[in-house]
């Protein structure tokens, strides 16, 4: 394949498949610079696929594929282009941090692209400015609206200077106002560099008509390649959105026609069924909706119209009772809704603005939960769910999970789920976002037989001026205030626009004020200059900007924070006092069949000791069997009977000891007391029967055989494994769940500077939280640190590095965070407190107990800890596993770097 | 109430296929029921084994040969000779846990009737080692020397001990400690699928949009802790089964159902735990720590690992809060000493009523927790 200096994207024969489902078939393409290309079809036809492959993002299957004049299948080639592409993918704020700002998602963004700090702020003022976003540079980006993250996602999509922009339906939740600002943004931005390429999915056929060139897909191909104009002449239509249902197959497009309500008679009389009183809601000093009022008649279609975060979502989630207002009330069918309104929610259809079904779950199965849960009869539950598959047009991925579903079959499969039990109230939020022109008139269809025939309330926000149209009324949103709330004919009279959405801006502006912030007039100072395109292989600056946005993530959760630092103390005092090896105040009886002077002096001999407490005699056998079985005593001694005498007559009695061997170890070391107790007790009867050798035992480096200095010291590398790993895996599979981990795939960061910037603040967290262990062993257990502590202090921070480390590579071969957490327990609480030398040493366990034994950091970081606190050693003395900890790092860093995939495959 | 039933059910079987979606989650439980219980039963020695011995041997006598020679595998390595300068770093290194040191001219002093003394090094750091591993030495040595003076049988001492270990004969490790990893794994699981499956759902916004549904908290949580319970029961069931009496040969004393039932309240109790700790934090990270928090102490300090009675009494007191202090001891008692349910109903009471407290609190913070 030859390419012209010009071209941008070339493609020949991409071919794509999931499992059994084909996503695109021979697709061959060219791009040239500077050109703005469109995409429109149907959902699932395979946009979104092309797209990650364009953009490096998924791996290539078939065909060739060359992007900015290199191989796409070279990663070596990815490096180099990948950050002259931005790519902002589907879905709402899907690559967003939702705990960080505003302002801090974009300058996380622009600091991977390596801009200075003045240029930062040059470009974030520009972006938001243009967007609206400026007011809400403080805001976490979890708290907007999802129309405010799709613009969050954009802005931080072109922070820098792509030579190529992606864009998958950039402007799906975006009101009109919002997406006027976002087209003049992108055309500026072509203006001042012409040789930048704009490739954009879209469902909206008004963007779609300002394209340069238009590429119409369907089932994995293309259907027309041209501008706008050839498409409208081709298909002899007038406007692009009749067109494109023209240029689908037949039966796809078979009995479609234009939904249009019969008008609603409001002279009729009629119960209002939902019923909103001075509604308003406060969070915090920030007011989402301020005293809103509405009545909705039973049968009504009440459309919601307004800025993205305006205070919709909000409201809705008053009416269905998840959140209770601050004043004011919501009710349905005249009543209240609260927790136990079992009865009323039955008979209401609900649909989120963000997908809330389950992704573990098939698109039947979901289909088939939400039926039941709703009460749909078991008798034609079966038939219910075929209906609405059918009717939803999700006949060829009944079979499938949402995650591998593309956002439109998403939102009409939480529609059908909505509607499955032919609620008499239905709640959408957002429904046709994202939907392609075919399936949203197929939607309205059902939602006007709904309201017209069964007499179903419809409350439901869109974006669509079409599709406002069609609603009996709207109410027009703005800063948490109904602005207007009439018939759309007589919105747009009272307006004195030509059309629905002039009336809406017009609203809007008034409402607004045309406030300018400060930012607008540097947008008018221009676009930036270029930013260095010079990106290295490896750079410092990407790895400390990863660590410092997973810092700051780190420190907006300060109950995490709090948890990783001082848990490791609480951990340490609990097992510190609780765990004692020294086996103490055990229960134990007597069964004297004697009841002699002497067999009372045995007893007592017993008794005396600290290890030892009695307990009230044992009867007889059965009484023995039960006080044993049910743990009551540890021991029981049988003095037989005519002990004393036998004694004195030089038969030599048997005592009977029976011991619970429930626990070995504790039975063990009761076998060694009462050995040694009746020796004692032995030679005080005759002392002559010593024998003429002494045995000096030295107890050394723990010379009262305590637990606690033994413990305490080995207790801080055992705790050092468990939760720094746990809470470095976790972040890491957290962005693959949430989908930020898309940034990784499409931005210059490598492998080893993602990792390593994840793993930074951990090491941080991990080794404050290690020296205050010391310091608490130090002071609270009195532990004394006898050693060298520059060498303790060493051979932490490179233990932290590694259980980190550890982490990652865990993260690496997980997807969901339940198995990370699982699976990093697994691996680090069972080696670290049993294999590695904690009770055992390591040399007398066997087999893989013994090889994990050897090959397991712990082992050495233990054997530092209790040399350094026990046995007063230094640098020289510890070299040998100081030295094995150091190898480490290296190994377990690169296993991580090539374990992490930098591509979805 | 039949409606009730009928959503918990449904909602349950949405836990179970969504767990066997999760391959890996899939793989980790049949390791950590299997192979994980196997490591974990087998990394502890039985007894005093391979314990690593110096000896220092000054004096070169037949007597200090015939000491070395009675240190015998298993329960020692092959004592290994060093000389007097080495015993400091050895020990500091800790090769050895413990060093003999026989003086110069042993046998003869002893002989000769002056009282000669042997020295003991014990690395007192390990501490399940230095106790009980230099009492037999002492034993073995007081028995060579006995036997080497008085080449006649040594006179039958006055009264004997007859040590008899109950319900574990041959105190053999692997049976107790194959059992505190299957409770150990017990916990885990149950705690991080119920507690960890509250979080995500909450999340992913599924938890918030079942409020909106005809349903009750009790339904949502009810149906996590039978359908996870029932995961974890399977597996525990034929861990205990195949691997621990059948690998590990361990006989069960007691009844394997009243075990399996007393397994079924102890996972009640501990889900609910699992779904109260997700109720009070809010992401996953969060609840990630937390439970190590939980567990640790829990599978430490319920008597599984080390005996309650060496404990202080105020954690002992506390350890009565805890699920797992009933159940490690309801266990014991039925698969060791094969208690009957006149024994164990205080124990599955106790289990029965802190599952009851905890998914009473969850309930409270349940609603609360989503906004």
């Amino acid at each position: 394949m030859s390419d012209s200096p010009n071209t941008v994207i070339a493609a020949e024969n991409l071919a794509y498949r999931y499992q059994q489902t084909v996503a695109l078939r021979n697709i061959s393409l060219t791009v040239t610079s500077g050109t703005l290309t469109g995409f429109i079809g149907p959902d699932g036809v395979g946009k979104s696929t092309l797209f990650s492959l364009l953009t490096g993002a998924r791996k290539l299957q078939e065909g060739n594929l060359r992007v900015l004049g290199g191989d796409m299948r070279s990663a070596s080639h990815r490096k180099i282009c990948c950050p002259q592409i931005a790519y902002m993918p589907q879905g709402l704020g899907k690559n967003l941090y939702l705990t960080l700002t505003v302002e801090e998602n974009l300058q996380y963004f622009a600091r991977l692209f390596g801009h200075a700090p003045a240029e930062r702020r040059r470009r974030i003022d520009l972006l938001t400015a243009s967007t609206g976003l400026y007011d809400f540079l403080d805001r976490p980006a979890g708290k907007l609206s999802g129309g405010m993250k799709q613009k969050l996602g954009l802005c931080c999509a072109l922070i820098h200077d792509p030579e190529l922009l992606v864009l998958d339906e950039p402007t799906t939740g975006v009101d009109p106002l919002a997406r006027r600002q976002f087209w003049e943004l992108i055309g500026n931005i072509r203006q001042h560099n012409p040789a930048m390429s704009v490739i954009v999915a879209t469902a909206y056929m008004d963007e779609a008509a300002a394209f340069d060139r238009l590429l119409a897909m369907n089932n994995g191909s293309i259907l027309f390649d041209g501008t706008p104009d050839e498409l409208l002449k081709m298909t002899l239509k007038k406007d692009l959105d009749s067109a494109f249902i023209q240029l689908l197959p037949e039966a796809e497009r078979a009995g479609h026609r234009e939904p249009l309500p019969e008008p609603l008679d409001f002279a009729q009389k009629s119960t209002f069924v939902i019923q909103a009183e001075n509604l308003s809601c406060k969070f915090g000093s920030f007011t989402a909706v301020d005293n809103v009022s509405f009545n909705i008649r039973e049968g009504e279609i009440f459309g919601f119209l307004g800025s993205n975060g305006c205070g919709k979502t909000t409201t809705m989630r008053m009416l269905t009772g998840l959140l209770i207002p601050t004043s004011g009330e919501a009710k349905l069918f005249g009543r209240k809704i609260t927790g136990d309104t079992l009865e009323i929610r039955k008979t209401i259809g609900y649909m989120t603005q963000s997908f809330s079904l389950y992704n573990e779950l098939t698109v039947r199965d979901n289909l088939a939960l939400y039926a039941r849960i709703c009460q749909v009869p078991e008798t034609i539950c079966r038939a219910r769910v075929q209906e609405m598959i059918e009717r939803f047009d999700l006949v060829h991925c009944a079979g499938r999970c949402p995650p591998q579903l593309p956002l439109g079959i998403k939102q009409r499969l939480s529609l059908a789920a909505a509607v499955i039990h032919r609620p008499r109230i239905l709640i959408l939020d957002e429904p046709t976002s994202g939907v392609d022109p075919v399936a949203r008139d197929n939607f309205w269809e059902l939602l006007i037989e709904l309201s017209r025939r069964d007499k179903v309330t419809i409350f439901i926000t869109t974006h669509f001026m079409n599709e406002a149209m069609r609603c009996d009324r709207i109410s027009l949103m703005h800063a948490g205030k109904s602005l207007a709330c009439d018939t759309p004919q007589a919105i747009i009279k009272a307006n004195n626009a030509p059309n629905l959405e002039s009336a809406f801006i017009r609203c809007l502006e008034a409402a607004s004020n045309n406030r300018t912030t400060p930012a607008e007039t540097s947008a008018a100072s221009g676009i930036p200059e270029k930013s260095n395109r010079q990106q290295k292989a490896f750079s410092f600056r990407r790895l400390f900007s990863c660590a410092w946005k997973e810092n700051l993530e780190l420190l907006r959760d300060p109950v995490r924070a709090t948890l990783a630092l001082f848990g490791a103390l609480l951990l340490m005092t609990v097992m510190g006092f609780g765990i004692s090896m020294d086996v103490e105040s055990l229960p134990f009886a007597v069964l004297d069949h004697d009841n002699s002077m002497i067999s009372k002096n045995y007893t007592l001999n017993v008794s005396g000791s600290r290890y030892f407490v009695l307990k009230k005699p044992v009867k007889n056998y059965a009484d023995l069997d039960r006080r044993m079985k049910s743990g009551e005593l540890s021991m029981v001694i049988e003095l037989p009977p005519q002990f004393g005498k036998q004694l004195e007559q030089g038969i030599s009695p048997e005592i009977a000891v029976w011991v619970d061997g429930a626990m070995p170890m504790r039975a063990e070391t009761i076998n060694a007391y009462i050995n040694a107790m009746h020796k004692q007790w032995l030679q005080t009867l005759s002392p002559s029967a010593d024998t003429p050798l002494n045995i000096e035992i030295r107890y050394r480096y723990n010379p009262d055989v305590l637990s606690l200095p033994a413990m305490v010291p080995a207790v801080i590398p055992v705790l050092l494994a468990m939760l720094p790993a746990t809470l470095a895996a976790l972040s890491v599979v957290r962005e693959k769940e949430t989908g930020s981990i898309i940034n990784f795939y499409v931005t210059p960061l490598n492998r080893l500077e993602f990792l390593l910037g994840k793993q930074l603040p951990y090491v941080g967290f991990a080794f404050l939280s290690a020296m205050l262990m010391v310091l608490m062993a130090v002071t609270t257990f009195q532990v004394p640190l006898k050693g060298s502590f520059a060498t303790l202090t060493a051979a932490l921070l490179i233990y932290c590095v590694i259980t980190t480390g550890m982490g990652l590579l865990a993260s690496s071969v997980t997807r969901s965070q339940i198995a990370v957490i699982f699976l990093t327990m697994l691996a680090t609480m069972l080696p670290a407190t049993q294999l590695c030398g904690l009770i055992n040493p390591v040399n007398t366990q066997q087999g893989l107990a013994r090889i994990i034994g050897t090959i397991y950091p712990t082992t050495y970081m233990l054997l530092i800890s209790r040399g350094v606190f026990n046995k007063a050693l230094g640098f020289k003395d510890l070299f040998t596993p100081f030295m094995i900890m150091l190898i480490m790092i290296p190994i377990i860093t690169s296993l991580g770097a090539i374990c992490q995939k930098k591509q979805e495959s | 109430m039949k409606q009730k039933l009928r959503n918990i059910f449904y909602l349950g079987i949405k836990e179970l296929r969504g767990l066997f979606r999760d391959r890996l989650m899939l793989v980790l439980i049949v390791y950590s029921f299997s192979l994980g219980v196997y490591i974990s039963a087998k990394a502890a020695p039985e007894s005093i084994t391979n314990a690593a011995i110096a000896v220092v041997n000054e004096d070169h006598s037949q007597l200090s040969n015939r000491i070395i020679d009675s240190f015998l595998p298993p329960m020692f390595l092959k004592p290994r000779l060093i000389r007097l300068q080495q015993v400091d770093p050895a020990m500091d290194a800790g090769t050895y846990t413990f060093i003999l040191v026989i003086p110069v001219d042993f046998q003869k002093n002893l002989l000769s009737g002056h009282d000669p003394a042997l020295q003991l090094n014990v690395d007192a750091t390990r501490m399940s080692q230095a106790f009980t591993g230099a009492g037999y030495i002492q034993q073995i040595i007081t028995r060579e020397t006995a036997d080497y003076i008085s080449h006649e049988k040594t006179p039958s001492p006055a009264a004997r001990l007859i040590l008899r270990n109950r319900f574990n004969p041959n105190l053999t490790r692997s049976w107790f400690s194959s059992t505190i990893q299957l409770i150990n794994n017990i916990s885990l699981l149950a705690i991080i699928l119920t507690g960890a499956a509250v979080n995500r759902e909450r999340e992913n916004g599924t938890l918030e949009h079942l409020l909106v549904l005809p349903l009750s908290p009790p339904e949502i949580m009810l149906a996590k802790i039978w359908s996870m319970s029932l995961v974890v029961l399977i597996a525990a069931s034929l861990s205990l089964f195949f691997l621990i009496e059948g690998v590990l040969q361990m006989p069960v004393e007691g009844s394997r159902f009243l075990f399996i039932c007393g397994i079924a309240i102890y996972l009640f109790a501990i889900t609910s735990l699992g779904i109260f700790l997700a109720c009070i934090t809010r992401n996953l990270p969060q609840l990630g720590i937390l439970l190590i928090l939980v567990l640790m102490p829990m599978d430490m300090l319920s008597g599984g690992l080390t005996p309650q009675e060496s404990m202080p009494a105020a954690v002992r007191t506390v350890m009565q809060l805890s699920p797992t202090t009933h159940f490690v001891s309801f266990t014991q008692a039925i698969l060791y000493r094969g208690a009957g349910i006149t024994v164990v109903w205080k124990q599955l009471t106790a289990l029965l009523g802190i599952g009851l407290i905890l998914f009473k609190l969850s309930l409270i913070r349940f609603r609360k927790s989503i906004s």
